[in-house]
C-alpha cells in the first residue's frame, strides 16, 4: 500500500506540554479582557487619584476646579468623621476575619467528617454564601426588628422582655451587623478551607496516627501546616473584601445609629451616592487605596507568605 | 462513677459476642464524643443558618395579622403585594436580563483568556496574570465615583447596559483563572491529535475540549448569575428610573420605607433568593473545587 500520502512528522522532537506558538492569537484571544479590565478597572483607579485633586461636586459645579491637596487636608485635620470611619473600619475587618477565620475553620472540619446526607447538610451551611448583602440585611432585619423579631418571639413564649430595639443603640447595631454580616461570611471560609482539607495526603495522617497522635495532635501536626497557605491567603482576600464591603451595612443601619457603624468605605459610597461631592470622596478612596496596599504587603510580609511555599 | 466502666465492658462484651469486632475498645464513648464532636456543633450552627431563612419564609407565607410561629394557612397576599404593587415583576425582569448577559458574556471572555493562559506563550503573560490578580484587591465601592462619571460620558446611566458591562468587568478575572486551570488539567495531546487529523484549532477546540468543559462552564457561568443576580451598589448608583430597577435596588426601597411592611419585605426576599437559591443548588457540587481552583491557587 504506497498509496497512503506520507504524513508530515511531527516537528516536536520530543511531545512538550505547551506549543510555544508566536503570532497575534494568544493576544485575539485576551484582547477583550484587556479592553474592559483597562476601560473600566484601571482607568477609572487613575482618574480616582485625578479627581481627589479637584474640587468636584455635582451639586455645586460653580466651584468645580483644581484643588491641590486641599481635599486631604480637609480629611486630616477637619474631619473627624474621616478618623471615626476608619476606627470603625479596623474594628469591623478584625472582628470579621477573625471570626470568620474561627468559625469557618470548624465548619469546615465538621463537615469534613464521614456523615449520612453530608452533600446535603454541606449546600445547606454553605448556602448563606450565595445571598446578596441586601438580601441579608432582609432577612435579619426581620429578625432584629423589635415587632417581628426573635426578641418579640421569645418574650410570646415568656422570655425577656421583647423591647429591644437592636439596630438603634449604637453598641447593639454594630454587633447585630457583625452577627449578620457573619451568617453570610462564614460558609466562604469554609467552602475555601474544605478545599484545602480535602488535599491533605492521607498517608500523612496514617504516620501520624502510627506515631501514636491523638485527634488534637493530628490537627496540630498535620492538618493545620497545611492549611496555612490557604488560611493566609484567603484572611488577606477576605480582610480586603470585608474592608470593603458596603451593601450589608449601608442597607442595615446606613452607617448610624449616629454614624457608629459607618466604615471608611460606606463613607466614600455616601460621598458618591448622596453627597454628590466627588472630589472628597475621591480623596477618600485614595486614602483607602493606600490603606489596603500597606496592609496587604505588611500582611504578607508579616505571615511571611513566600516563605511558606515550596 | 463506678457504675460507667462496668457499663462498657458490658456492651463490649455484648458486642464480641455478636460476632462483630468493633474497632474501637469503648463504642459508646466513641458514639458520645460523636455526638458531641460532630452532630451537636453541626445542628446548633445548622440552626444558625437556617433560622433566618425560615424566619423569611414564615412572613412572606403567612396572612397578615397572624401571629402563629408557622405560615398557615398559606397566604400569597403579600406575594402579590410586591409582585404586582411594589413592582418586583418589572424589577424580576431587569435582575434576569442583566444576569443572563452577564453569564453569557463572562463565559465568553474568561473562556477566551483561559484558552490563551493555558496554551499559550507569549510576551506579557506575567503581567497579565499579576493584573487579573491584583483585580481581587479592586473595591467596587470604591470606584462608584469614576464609574458614573465614565457610564455618564457614555451616556449609560439609566441603561442596564452599564450594569452588564461593570458586572461582567468584575466576574472576568475570577472565571478566566478558572478556566485557565481547567483547561491546563486537559492533555494539549487531545488538540494535537486534532489539529493533526486536518482540523485548525478552533475545530480542534470545539471537538475536543469544549465537551470536557462542561463543569467549568457551569461553574463559571453561575457564579457569574450569582454575582450579578446579587449587585447592589453598581444599580444603586447608576439606576435612578424605576422601571429599571433591579432585585436588589427594589429590596432597599422595601427596606427604607419609613414604616416597613414586613410580610412585603419577606416575600420580596423570596423573589430575589429564589433564582440564587435554585442556582446555587446546580453549583455547589463544583462551589469547593472552583473558588479554590480560581482563587486561591491562582
Amino acid at each position: 500500500m504506497t498509496l497512503t500520502a506520507p504524513v508530515p512528522a511531527p516537528v516536536r522532537p520530543a511531545p512538550t506540554r505547551r506549543p510555544r506558538r508566536r503570532g497575534w492569537s494568544p493576544y485575539l484571544l485576551i484582547a477583550p479582557t484587556v479592553v474592559l479590565i483597562a476601560a473600566f478597572l484601571l482607568y477609572p483607579i487613575g482618574s480616582v487619584f485625578y479627581y481627589s485633586l479637584q474640587n468636584y461636586n455635582v451639586t455645586q459645579p460653580y466651584d468645580d476646579g483644581f484643588a491641590g491637596l486641599a481635599n486631604f487636608r480637609h480629611m486630616f485635620t477637619a474631619d473627624p468623621l474621616f478618623w471615626q470611619s476608619l476606627r470603625t473600619t479596623v474594628i469591623w475587618v478584625v472582628a470579621q476575619v477573625v471570626l470568620q477565620l474561627l468559625l469557618g475553620l470548624l465548619l469546615a472540619l465538621i463537615v469534613n467528617e464521614r456523615f449520612k446526607a453530608r452533600g446535603f447538610v454541606r449546600a445547606l451551611v454553605f448556602s448563606p454564601w450565595a445571598v446578596s448583602g441586601v438580601l441579608a440585611t432582609g432577612i435579619w432585619v426581620l429578625l432584629y426588628n423589635p415587632t417581628t423579631g426573635a426578641a418579640h418571639a421569645l418574650s410570646l413564649m415568656g422570655i425577656g422582655s421583647g423591647d429591644t430595639a437592636v439596630l438603634s443603640q449604637p453598641t447593639s447595631a454594630f454587633i447585630a451587623v457583625i452577627v449578620a454580616e457573619l451568617w453570610r461570611g462564614v460558609p466562604f471560609f469554609a467552602i475555601l478551607i474544605l478545599a484545602d482539607l480535602q488535599s491533605v495526603p492521607a498517608d500523612l495522617y496514617e504516620a501520624a496516627n502510627t506515631d501514636g497522635a491523638g485527634r488534637w495532635q493530628r490537627f496540630r501536626y498535620v492538618t493545620l501546616p497545611h492549611l496555612r497557605g490557604a488560611i493566609v491567603l484567603t484572611c488577606l482576600l477576605r480582610a480586603v473584601w470585608e474592608f470593603n464591603n458596603v451593601d450589608l451595612i449601608y442597607t442595615m443601619t446606613g452607617g448610624g445609629p449616629a454614624n457608629e457603624t459607618t466604615t471608611l468605605p460606606l463613607y466614600v459610597a455616601r460621598q458618591a451616592l448622596t453627597d454628590f461631592n466627588f472630589g472628597y470622596g475621591s480623596a477618600l478612596t485614595v486614602v483607602s487605596f493606600l490603606i489596603l496596599l500597606v496592609f496587604s504587603v505588611v500582611f504578607l510580609r508579616v505571615t511571611k507568605y513566600n516563605a511558606g511555599r515550596d | 462513677m463506678t457504675s460507667l466502666p462496668l457499663t462498657r465492658s458490658g456492651v463490649q462484651a455484648q458486642r464480641s459476642a455478636g460476632g462483630r469486632v468493633p474497632v474501637r475498645a469503648n463504642p459508646w464513648p466513641g458514639r458520645l464524643s460523636r455526638v458531641a464532636r460532630l452532630y451537636g456543633p453541626l445542628a446548633l450552627y445548622g440552626l444558625f443558618t437556617l433560622i433566618p431563612f425560615y424566619w423569611m419564609l414564615v412572613f412572606a407565607f403567612r396572612p397578615a395579622g397572624s401571629d402563629r410561629p408557622v405560615p398557615w394557612p398559606l397566604s400569597f397576599a403579600n406575594f402579590d403585594t410586591v409582585w404586582n404593587g411594589v413592582g418586583f415583576s418589572t424589577f424580576f425582569l431587569n435582575s434576569v436580563l442583566v444576569a443572563v448577559s452577564v453569564m453569557i458574556a463572562t463565559t465568553f471572555v474568561a473562556v477566551a483568556a483561559g484558552y490563551a493562559l493555558a496554551r499559550f506563550r507569549f510576551r506579557g503573560k506575567g503581567v497579565f496574570v499579576l493584573v487579573l490578580l491584583c483585580t481581587q484587591f479592586v473595591p467596587g465601592a470604591m470606584l462608584l465615583i469614576p464609574l458614573f462619571v465614565i457610564f455618564k460620558q457614555i451616556a449609560l446611566i439609566n441603561n442596564l447596559g452599564s450594569l452588564i458591562v461593570i458586572d461582567t468587568v468584575f466576574q472576568i478575572p475570577l472565571a478566566a483563572m478558572l478556566m485557565s486551570t481547567f483547561i491546563r488539567g486537559i492533555p494539549f495531546e487531545l488538540e494535537e491529535a486534532a489539529m493533526l487529523d486536518g482540523c485548525s484549532r478552533l475545530q480542534a477546540f470545539r471537538a475536543t475540549i469544549l465537551p470536557l468543559m462542561q463543569p467549568a462552564l457551569v461553574a463559571v457561568g453561575s457564579f457569574a448569575f450569582i454575582g450579578a443576580w446579587n449587585n447592589f451598589l453598581f444599580a444603586l448608583m447608576f439606576i435612578s428610573r424605576q422601571d429599571r430597577f433591579t432585585i436588589p435596588v427594589g429590596l432597599s426601597y422595601t427596606l427604607g420605607q419609613y414604616n416597613i411592611d414586613f410580610g412585603a419585605l419577606a416575600a420580596g426576599g423570596v423573589v430575589a433568593a429564589v433564582p440564587v437559591v435554585a442556582v446555587f443548588a446546580v453549583v455547589q457540587r463544583y462551589l469547593v473545587q472552583g473558588l479554590s481552583a480560581g482563587a486561591v491557587k491562582g
